[in-house]
């Protein structure tokens, strides 16, 4: 049974350059829907008979099962005029949608997944970072991250200390804003928008809004196909396959406090499709 | 030597890690497989009618056959990794990577359906799968009761490093390894080979990695 505050909620469902007018079927919370494309521009998403309420934003058609009770978020940000927008495109994992944001928002496997990319093996240390609900916009917010990585973006041309800010505005979104090699002062974005498919299958979209004038688009597209397939066959192994939300399953460290604040936010809101309530 | 190259793509990693074994340096140039499907466009079917990748420019020389690849790059390093001289070594080494060609489209076919939804019969690309994975950790079960760890002999050659990224990327369509014993022990020692390069999905040993604080102090 899903739970209706995640029916209220957005959800992307294809790449508006790649939909298809023929329509394409697909899953959204374990209910189908199909996904139609249009020439004329208006694509749109339909449910059993329905049509459901679409957005066009990011370089994704979203929609909602459910009455969102308000707009899609915004990425101000990712609007500058000279930011490179990337399509990463779809990859589907075997695993609980909110798994793969919670997995997004951690930095301690760096140097384990991403080795000598995100992280190295010699720098594991997760040093105290800022974590809090921001009650006026609901969201969570983990900022004054830092960590060593020997190539943090494409752009990186050697080691860094790069600095994180991770934000979760949507129960299967998150938005990473991070150093951004070629302009000190300015945040790379990157995000991940999942499409909960069912309780433990998900579709995943990556997305950046990058400064580089440097690397080919085809670069930028591989390096995050690059980190993302690397998280995926770790997610895919993951157990209890649906994320726990009972204290009493896990026993955090400081370093998992963006995820202890992302359950309890999650609790707190009953966004539990792909969660575990109660320790099995 | 320009190798068109797709990181998520296993046929050309084989391309890649065959190359970092043999210390042979590559020109990677990326193609936009996924979303963009650059490999079916005009810039890239006029080098390759096929519209696959990997394909290897080397001067005039144009290869589109990753088996292809895989020989040039060894003929150049010596042939240590090719069959050698007796009939029934080539023969059997040819074998193999005409199989490669099985694991390609049915292991291949069905990660390319589950993981990035392209089109395809996932039931059916998966029982061939299995079939050939059947097949192959026989002769290799064989393979080790006669004390050699790879498919032709006790060295590794190109058939192996043809059959061995499809092989690891099973899972990526929903075929599990765990049934395979002699798949995993081979798959072990390709990975422990130095010079051995990682790809998303193919991890690097991190057991046998250096101990990161191992080193004293001066």
């Amino acid at each position: 049974m899903t739970s209706h505050a995640m029916r209220d909620a957005w959800y992307p469902v294809g790449l508006l350059s790649g939909l298809s007018e023929g329509g394409k079927d697909s899953l959204l919370l374990g209910e189908n829907i199909t996904v139609f494309g249009s020439a004329t521009g208006a694509p749109s998403v339909e449910c059993s008979g329905r049509t459901l309420p679409v957005v066009r934003r990011f370089g994704h058609l979203w929609t909602s099962l459910g009455t969102p009770d308000k707009d899609l978020f915004t990425i101000p940000e990712a609007d500058h005029p000279e930011r490179v927008r990337v399509d990463v495109g779809v990859v589907r994992v075997k695993c609980s949608p909110l798994r793969a944001v919670e997995n997004f928002l951690d930095i301690a496997h760096f140097p384990f997944v991403h080795t000598d990319i995100l992280g190295a093996e010699s720098h594991p240390e997760v040093s105290e970072y800022k974590v809090e609900i921001r009650d006026e916009v609901d969201e969570v917010w983990a900022t004054k991250v830092e960590f060593f990585q020997p190539q943090a973006a494409r752009s990186a041309g050697g080691g860094i200390t790069t600095e994180y800010m991770y934000r979760v505005p949507a129960p299967t979104c998150a938005v990473l804003y991070k150093t951004c090699p070629p302009r000190p002062g300015a945040w790379d974005v990157i995000a991940l928008f999942v499409q909960p498919l069912t309780e433990d299958l998900c579709d995943v979209w990556p997305w950046m809004a990058l400064f580089d004038d440097e690397s080919a688009l085809t670069d930028l597209i591989h390096f995050q196909q690059l980190i993302f397939l690397q998280d995926r066959s770790i997610l895919e192994n993951q157990i209890p396959k649906r994320l726990p939300l009972d204290p009493a399953k896990e026993t955090p460290t400081r370093a998992d406090l963006t995820s202890v604040a992302y359950r309890r936010w999650l609790k707190r809101h009953n966004f539990t499709y792909g969660a575990q309530l109660v320790a099995g | 030597m320009i190798l068109y190259d797709y990181i998520l793509s296993p046929s050309c990693y084989k391309v890649r890690l065959l190359a970092s074994l043999l210390g042979a340096p590559l020109d990677l140039r990326p193609v936009d497989f996924h979303p963009g499907r650059e490999h079916k466009a005009a810039e890239l079917l006029a080098l390759n009618p096929a519209g696959s990748i990997p394909i290897l420019v080397d001067g005039d020389l144009v290869l589109t056959e990753s088996a292809a690849i895989l020989a040039y790059l060894a003929a150049q390093k010596g042939g240590y990794w090719l069959a050698g001289d007796a009939p029934a070594a080539i023969a059997r080494h040819q074998q193999w990577l005409d199989f490669s060609h099985r694991l390609t489209q049915a292991l291949g076919g069905a990660r390319l359906v589950e993981m990035l939804h392209f089109e395809g019969d996932l039931a059916a690309l998966q029982t061939r799968g299995v079939a050939a994975l059947r097949e192959l950790e026989a002769a290799l079960f064989v393979q080790r009761l006669g004390g050699q760890s790879y498919l032709i002999r006790d060295t590794p050659s190109i058939a192996d490093i043809a059959c061995f990224p499809y092989v690891a990327l099973a899972p990526d369509g929903s075929i599990p390894l765990d049934p395979y014993p002699s798949i995993r022990i081979w798959m072990r020692a390709i990975r422990a080979l130095p010079g051995f390069i990682e790809m998303p999905g193919i991890h690097r040993r991190h057991d046998l990695a250096p101990d990161p604080f191992a080193e004293v102090p001066s």
